[in-house]
């Protein structure tokens, strides 16, 4: 499979991009970032159309031991391919939306923004371990400068959260990964995902790896950084950041923590499960009361993530495809969604939901996109909320029917709290003046909103088109965590079946469900 | 004949003190205004020193270690590669120097002369053989940096550091000498070789123990691991500039390589003994540089914690007692002396209209919308000691705990990088305040040219173009570190 280095060219011209927008006015930084990040649009293109599906698990794979301790070593499966092409596709939205918000040191900025896209890239196609780790780290500085020196007023508080928060969080997976390449002998991802540690190392070894995950998702109780992240980002910053960082979370349970060591996840899922309800239910109701639209939106962005770890620890099919594309969908609506806010905020500079109102009167067609991903992000049929949404709770479901039910609270009060929001900012009078003087979205805008319209629809209606090059990589996983799997509450209990014919009905019912 | 053999042998340290000798009559009868040639001179003799020191690194492990003096003296890789990154520190220390002084018009003769005897001094630590060498050798480095720290002359504080330097030392040389004495009692020789067959690896006599605990706790006096670290935010502070970038690199190279030599070749039977001491020390030294650091506003107070800090991750190597644990700890110590070079580079370049230094860091308030480069540098070496990756920085911690996790010291490793997130606060710090805060527009200084090509070049460096000398780097550290495991 080696052939054209397409993987290296993904991160190089994003990383060339960035080199050049440092040194440049604000008119050529803005174009060179836009231009970059729309080549690597069509290289992402071009990686999913030549992707092989039900291929090799392993495509595009480069090799370079320039190194000591560890190697360039690049490659991915249907889930990286599909987060990577998550990233491609919404950074030159990003950069869109700094078009004309960002005014000082725009270079810089731009610089940021693109090294930040290469450093996302190769977080997904790593297939070194401290080739992930370092790329995954390295993320940390540009979005510390982002939001230290674009965002808000109280931006140095969150910036400084932010960057220690995540920090602590991950610093422990690495003494975790010595181990692990101590153990195992290798830092190849790939061997490691089939190398079987010791039952009790693995305990150790996920609690290192989840406090790093945990925060990244962020999970409950860790999640307090995100919402005074997302606050103080720019725009494009909030997008990034809820649309890719917090997909690193839940790719980094899918690739390291679940097939490494599926005896202590399912030993701890009991907890992930705990915690997530408690997620879904607490972040949703302080959602409900939120005054900012950003802070609403952050909370939401929890609860949502907590449906994609209750997915992805259900141990089946369903669950694991249908947090994929919850993540896939999220990445999309939510990034929508602040996009939505910053486009009001550029106009009115607040983001208070007091401040407008009434704004369907004066705004049609932004009312018509907001209501859009309004509804995506409550999980509408027809729209991709929906799709991830009802296939992870239907995964953990099948294992516990009381979590089923804690969890799918979650999409009422998403409900209540994104339809509360709506309706006072679209609907009702125009009660504030400059609020109703706003005009309609522009010809940027549009650009922006109707690629996120067209991928939200298009996931809700035909996600065969996402699902299908994970589907081959997704039955792996299953497979190497089906020694492991608890035994749920919908499994059979009584009657003369043996183990194998429960195991042969749940396997073809599994196929069902999956079809 | 062994005599001639043996001088043959030190050629770097031969030709360093035939230099001195004779640029001190050039001093003596040229006197101050000679002080820029003998400089150039200087520098010449240190990059020639360290052309005569590469053959012993390059031979690696397998080249036979030569001993000179009756085994007094031991002319190996590890001694090797310490000596280069000696002669580094001190060539940069010549490099940044005379433009610093000439502004108070205190450049004198002796400056580039005390330079060369402490490099010298430094040589003969890191190939020291014997505990009387080692000693020798010390005495030599520590009087030579006693005067340094205090040639401003005429500066309040420059004498301050120099006293406070010359006092904690003596008392320290006192505490190594008298630990040397009872470690000679109790094996009846001075030499490493006969200590590590003398001890053995038995339990180890109360009075060797003893012997032991002194010479460590003089020898962590000099590389400034905590709990003997007071000295050195105040000596940072009140030295002359590029004499703290002397300080803050070469010293420590040689202190912790001489370290590692008497732990790992004299004690090396006896790894039990000395493990938890330098376990002790590090973390203790990895929390007081972090704690220590948050509340300094003078940027060099700031960088002497930084480097207490960084004493606590290399000793983690040690600690790790192994050949990947020497190797890791020379790569840190190679990375360090760049990002050392690079900070203070910075330092010598804060300065007011009037060519006043400034080291307070609220003054840098805003640098990178005034100095965006030299902002920049600052930067990537703030991220680079805090050990974020992509930065070069980064690679040394991971050596040390890789290594550490290796020796199955994964407690140890686990703290020592959760303290590191205290540390990484104080290192975000100085980035806040000069890429989130307002421009004051304090610093007007231009850099020498020198100056900003080293500045450069220790960035690019210390950039995540460094990665690619890792193997490299490796090896060398790697056949360095195989050296002091030669009797295993």
């Amino acid at each position: 499979m080696i052939g054209f280095p397409i993987l290296s060219l993904m991160l190089l011209v994003p990383l060339v991009g960035a080199v050049i927008s440092l040194v440049s006015d604000r008119k050529t930084a803005r174009l060179v970032a836009l231009a970059a990040t729309l080549v690597d649009f069509v290289l992402g293109v071009l990686l999913w159309t030549h992707y092989d599906i039900g291929g090799a698990q392993w495509q595009f794979r480069e090799h370079a031991a320039v190194f000591a301790g560890f190697d360039w070593k690049l490659g991915i499966d249907g889930i990286a391919l599909m987060l990577i092409v998550l990233t491609v596709f919404l950074m030159p939205v990003c950069i869109g939306a700094s078009w004309n918000s960002i005014e000082k040191r725009a270079g810089e900025y731009y610089a940021a923004f693109l090294f930040m896209e290469t450093l996302m890239i190769g977080v997904f196609a790593a297939q070194d371990l401290f080739l992930f780790y370092i790329m995954f780290e390295a993320g940390l500085i540009p979005m510390y400068l982002i939001i230290g020196i674009w965002g808000g007023a109280n931006r140095i508080y969150a910036s400084y959260k932010f960057f220690l928060y995540t920090l602590l969080g991950s610093v422990l997976m690495l003494i975790a990964m010595f181990w692990m390449a101590n153990a195992a002998g290798t830092t190849d991802i790939p061997t490691l995902m089939e190398y079987d540690f010791p039952p009790q190392a693995q305990t150790w070894l996920f609690l290192a790896f989840f406090a790093s995950f945990a925060v990244k998702m962020p999970m409950w109780p860790v999640h307090t950084w995100l919402p005074d992240a997302h606050v103080q980002a720019p725009t494009a910053g909030s997008v990034i950041l809820a649309g890719v960082l917090l997909k690193m979370g839940g790719y980094g349970f899918i690739r390291f923590s679940l097939p490494m060591f599926p005896i202590a996840s399912a030993h701890f899922a009991p907890m992930v499960w705990g915690l997530s309800i408690a997620a879904v239910v607490i972040t949703s109701l302080i959602a409900l009361v939120q005054n900012d639209m950003k802070k609403l939106i952050a909370y939401s962005s929890v609860a949502h993530m907590a449906i994609v770890t209750v997915g992805l620890f259900a141990f089946n099919r369903q669950g694991l495809e249908g947090s994929m594309v919850v993540m896939l969908s999220h990445g999309i609506v939510s990034g929508a969604l602040f996009l939505a806010v910053g486009v009001i905020y550029d106009r009115l500079h607040t983001r208070e939901i007091v401040r407008y109102g009434g704004l369907a009167i004066n705004m049609p067609y932004y009312a018509l996109f907001f209501l859009l991903f309004t509804m995506a992000s409550i999980g509408l049929p027809g729209t991709s909320g929906f799709v991830g949404e009802f296939l992870s709770l239907l995964g953990i479901y099948k294992e516990s029917s009381l979590i089923a039910l804690v969890a799918t609270t979650g999409i009422i009060l998403g409900a209540a709290y994104m339809l509360y929001l709506y309706r006072r900012v679209v609907f009702g009078d125009q009660k504030n003046a400059d609020a109703a003087a706003m005009p309609d979205l522009d010809f940027r805008e549009w650009a922006m909103m109707v690629p996120l319209a067209a991928a939200v629809l298009w996931m809700g209606v035909y996600p065969e088109s996402f699902i299908a090059p994970m589907r081959k990589d997704i039955g792996t996983l299953e497979a190497r965590v089906a020694i492991a799997r608890p035994k749920g509450d919908a499994d059979v209990k009584f009657g003369g079946k043996t183990p194998a014919a429960v195991a042969a009905t749940l396997g073809s019912a599994q196929l069902k469900g999956a079809k | 004949m062994d005599f001639l053999h043996s001088l043959f042998a030190v050629s770097a340290e031969d030709l360093l003190s035939t230099s001195v000798l004779v640029l001190l009559l050039v001093a003596a009868w040229g006197g101050d205004k000679a002080s820029r040639a003998i400089s150039i001179v200087a520098f010449a003799v240190l990059v020639g020193a360290a052309a005569l020191a590469v053959p012993a690194l390059t031979a690696g492990a397998g080249g036979a270690a030569t001993s000179a003096f009756g085994g007094h003296i031991k002319l190996d890789a590890f001694a090797a590669f310490a000596k280069l990154l000696i002669y580094v520190g001190s060539g940069v220390t010549l490099i940044v120097a005379p433009a610093y002084f000439d502004r108070f018009k205190a450049m004198r003769a002796e400056f580039p002369l005390l330079i060369l005897l402490a490099a010298l001094g430094m040589g003969i630590m890191v190939s020291a053989n014997d505990l009387l060498t080692l000693y020798i050798g010390l005495e030599l480095n520590s009087l030579a940096a006693y005067v340094l720290a205090a040639i401003l002359r005429a500066d309040g504080r420059s004498a301050e550091a120099g006293l406070k330097y010359f006092v904690l030392g003596s008392l320290a040389s006192g505490i190594l000498l008298y630990g040397i004495s009872l470690t000679y009692g109790f094996t009846g020789t001075t030499s490493f070789d006969g200590i590590r067959v003398a001890l053995g690896t038995g339990a180890l006599s109360i009075g060797a123990t003893f012997g032991l605990v002194f010479v460590l706790a003089g020898l962590a006096f000099k590389i400034s691991a905590a709990p003997f670290h007071m000295w050195t935010p105040d000596v940072y502070e009140g030295a002359p500039a590029p004499v703290t970038t002397f300080f803050a690199t070469a010293p420590k190279v040689a202190a912790l390589a001489l370290l590692m030599r008497v732990s790992l070749d004299a004690f090396g039977g006896q790894p039990g003994a000395w493990q938890q001491i330098v376990i002790f020390a590090s973390l203790l030294s990895i929390v007081i540089g972090a704690l220590g650091a948050i509340g300094q506003d003078n940027i060099k107070r700031l960088l002497a914690y930084s480097s207490i800090n960084n004493v606590g991750f290399m000793l983690i190597g040690l600690a790790a007692g192994t050949a990947a644990g020497a190797s890791a700890m020379l790569v840190y110590l190679a990375i360090y002396v760049v990002s050392s070079v690079a900070a203070f580079v910075v330092v010598l370049a804060l300065r007011d209209e009037a060519g006043n230094a400034i080291e307070s860091i609220a003054q840098l308030g805003g640098l990178s919308r005034t100095r965006p480069w030299l902002a920049a540098a600052l930067a990537v070496v703030m991220f680079s000691l805090a050990g974020i990756p992509p930065l070069f920085g980064f690679w040394g911690k991971f050596l040390v705990f890789q290594a550490a996790v290796q020796a199955h010291l994964v407690v140890l490793a686990a703290l020592g990088i959760a303290a590191s997130v205290i540390g990484a606060f104080y290192y975000l710090k100085v980035v806040k305040v000069l890429y989130f805060d307002d421009a004051t527009d304090a610093v007007q200084g231009r850099e020498e040219l020198a100056n900003r090509a080293l500045l450069l070049g220790s960035s690019l460096f210390l950039s995540p173009l460094g990665y690619l000398l890792t193997p490299w780097l490796g090896n060398l550290a790697g056949s360095a570190a195989a050296a002091l495991f030669h009797f295993a």
